[in-house]
């Protein structure tokens, strides 16, 4: 039985009553910080996994840079940045299983690096090429919805699932599931977000809610969408809620892993704010001169989420080696995403009515027909 | 074997069937589990398969198709209930821009079969909201099919083929046509219902998703009617055969797609068509209509299609709405000037 039956009692919820302070286990010089909490769901990640979240954050920029840049140069019709948000994404998404399903908005190019899947993907969908992209199920990965929020919707009712499979609370660590969404602070504000962590509450569905508050949507901040931190809206579904510094790829990890180990064991949603910045444009038909102060992008530059790491990982000793073999690395994931974009061919235009539906639709089928006639009648023409 | 039953119980054991052949489909929505839905479409389905089956949902429209949409990635058959017609416009982006596009979107990688059911049409005294026909907002929208019975046997079919569609079907109930009895043969099988196994849908020529049923026979005008004006043309029907006019009925069943060539075959004997909903006339199905037969038969017409239906108003006050619904007048006036070409 998955409801939960409480003889008509509104049932007690630990409140969890979040502190404002972001959980921060990496100071913005690179020192590692005590949490009383938090410290114990990263003590194992040693120099070489802390290498590997490295490596993760700078392939993510260089291709995100990349993507920009081929924006800027009409390869792309669009490009949503995701820079300085680097450290939340690969932390959050370096705590997940495979077996977890995620439903990310359209800027998680770190989380979708360390699901395993091609970045070349990402290109599809703004190349104009594909609405998708990619396999969801390949990598539990699911292709972003554009419209904000409405896919929180979709993790808590595939958490749902979940439940009815009963891959939750087994204790097995290969079979227990979560379903993970990612969002940015503007969708907080939309109504499919709050009816997300009604339903995850009410089901006790293990889904986790990743809120990246990056400060801004698209000109409109953060404060003026929310008179409270973002983490009450989880508190006030009654859902355990942290709130972690977003520049910091441990505590990001830290933070995650908990709201995981809850989901999988049976402890039901979680709702994480991730405080971090939107370094670049919304997207690359933005312009952010017009909405904020150079001062404090340059104050957000100061606390950069790879640079911190870095200091951190030069303190235990690692080499000048190791960052310029990373840096080369990146630079064939640049050239290699540039080559492929440019390489990819329009679609055949007929392609346009394949899936729509799953059997044939006789509209669509009819209209397919008449655009093929169409099509040929100008060929015929060329011919003669 | 057939069964006298209502349209609302003809759904009831529909849903009821397709829970025991399949552990996957749900059925998730307000008031769906003791009580049995507000019309008791959902009668005793809990009791029978239990609160995880059967999902008394918070109040939240977008909420319940969105989960959903979640609950089929994750392999579930979920049927949502929308109260009432009027309800179901906050979960529009739901099931427009999520539900209707996912299948598209992933380049035909994940189907999401969902069905949602709605109980719509007026005449029945209700207050703002509870008698709406919005089946021409959905049937616009690519990725969704939309159908509506107008008996308790087609329901009874219907309600079954949906389910195992794996496109999303939105499923329109003539809620003033609940307690119409009809009889049911209620041994239908997967088999007779031409269920494919693995979610694969229903074989062509058994479906009742794509095809239109000519209910009577005539050569001098062709009513198309759906849901819950099939009974009103059938009654013109037999009004105007009584003064020697031949009326052929013809019920559409299915809004997305419309089964033009049936409609084709019949308005090229007949030459005239008029066409009822009770949705507003314009920009409605019977426009669609109109044009496509137009295209296909303009030869064979004798007279301009006719369309019957609801004004260009919000739906109006009780005392008022027999007016508003086309009635059994206004399709025989209708028939006449069709026939005055």
């Amino acid at each position: 039985m998955i409801t939960t039956d409480t003889g008509g009692e509104t049932p007690h919820v630990d409140r969890h009553d979040p502190s404002d302070d972001p959980v921060q286990l990496l100071s913005p010089t690179g020192e590692r910080v005590h949490h009383e909490v938090y410290s114990a769901r990263a003590d194992h990640l040693d120099r070489a996994a802390l290498e590997g979240f490295y490596r993760d954050m700078a392939l993510t920029r260089r291709f995100d840079v990349e993507a920009t840049a081929l924006q800027r140069q009409g390869e792309l019709g669009l490009w949503p940045p995701c820079l300085g948000q680097e450290a939340a994404q690969v932390g959050s998404a370096r705590a997940l299983r495979p077996q977890d399903f995620v439903f990310p908005s359209y800027r998680e190019h770190g989380v979708a690096w360390v699901r395993g899947l091609d970045m070349r993907s990402l290109l599809l969908l703004y190349r104009g090429r594909e609405h998708g992209g990619w396999d969801a199920r390949e990598h539990n990965y699911n292709v972003p919805t554009l419209v904000i929020g409405s896919h929180a919707l979709h993790a808590a009712g595939y958490a749902m699932g979940i439940q009815r499979d009963g891959d939750v609370g087994t204790g097995d660590p290969d079979r227990d599931r979560a379903a993970v969404t990612y969002f940015g602070d503007g969708a907080t504000s939309q109504g499919d977000v709050s009816e997300a962590m009604v339903f995850a509450a009410a089901a006790g569905a293990p889904v986790v809610f990743f809120c990246q508050n990056n400060q801004w949507a698209i000109s409109v901040p953060t404060a003026k969408q929310s008179r409270i931190p973002l983490v009450h809206r989880g508190t006030g579904f009654g859902i355990p809620s942290v709130r972690v510094d977003g520049n910091d790829v441990i505590a990001s990890y830290a933070v995650m892993a908990e709201a995981l180990e809850r989901a999988h064991s049976g402890g039901g949603p979680t709702f994480i704010e991730a405080v971090t910045y939107r370094m670049g444009a919304h997207t690359t038909s933005d312009d952010p001169t017009r909405y904020r102060s150079r001062a404090e992008e340059d104050m957000w530059r100061q606390r950069d989420p790879i640079a911190r790491l870095r200091n951190h990982l030069e303190q235990l000793g690692t080499g000048s080696d190791f960052f310029d073999a990373v840096e080369a690395e990146a630079d064939r994931l640049g050239e290699d995403a540039r080559a492929y974009c440019r390489s990819l061919e329009h679609p055949p235009a007929e392609s346009m009515f394949d899936h729509v539906y799953a059997t044939p639709h006789a509209q669509v089928e009819r209209e397919r027909a008449w655009f093929r006639d169409y099509k040929d009648s100008f060929e015929t023409e060329v011919v003669r | 074997m057939t069964e006298r039953l209502t349209l609302a119980k003809a759904i009831n054991l529909g849903l009821r069937r397709a829970m025991e052949r399949d552990p996957k489909v749900m059925v998730m929505g307000e008031d769906v589990g003791p009580l049995g839905g507000v019309f008791r479409v959902t009668d005793a389905l809990q009791k029978d398969f239990g609160e995880d089956r059967v999902v008394d949902t918070p109040l939240a429209e977008s909420g319940i198709v969105g989960t959903a949409i979640g609950l089929a990635f994750a392999g579930y058959r979920p049927v949502c209930e929308i109260q009432f017609d009027g309800f179901i416009f906050p979960a529009f982006d739901q099931i427009t821009t999520q539900l209707a596009k996912v299948h598209y979107r992933s380049g035909g990688r994940v189907q999401v079969p969902v069905v949602i059911r709605v109980p719509y049409g007026g005449g029945i005294g209700a207050v703002e909201h509870h008698s709406e026909s919005p089946e021409a907002l959905f049937a616009h929208t690519a990725g969704l099919r939309v159908v509506t019975p107008s008996t308790p046997a087609d329901a009874f079919v219907l309600i079954q083929q949906a389910i195992a569609s794996p496109d999303p079907v939105l499923f329109f109930e003539p809620k003033a046509r609940y307690w119409d009895k009809g009889d049911v043969d209620v041994t239908a099988d997967e088999s007779s219902l031409g269920l494919l196994p693995a979610g694969e849908g229903v074989r062509p020529e058994a479906s009742l998703l794509e095809r239109a049923s000519v209910l009577t026979r005539g050569d001098d005008v062709t009513i198309a009617a759906y849901g819950p004006t099939v009974r009103t043309a059938l009654t013109a029907a037999r009004v105007a055969g009584e003064e020697g006019r031949s009326v052929e009925v013809v019920d559409l069943r299915a809004i997305s797609p419309l089964d033009i060539d049936t409609l084709v075959a019949s308005v090229t004997r007949t030459g005239r068509l008029v066409v009822v909903h009770e949705a507003p006339t314009f920009l409605g199905v019977g426009a669609e209509i109109a044009a496509a037969v137009t295209e296909r038969c303009f030869y064979s017409l004798e007279a301009p299609v006719q369309r019957v239906g609801g004004f260009h108003t919000p739906y109006p006050v009780a005392n008022i709405e027999e007016e508003y619904l086309p009635d059994l007048d206004r399709v025989l006036d209708a028939v006449d000037t069709a026939l005055s070409y």
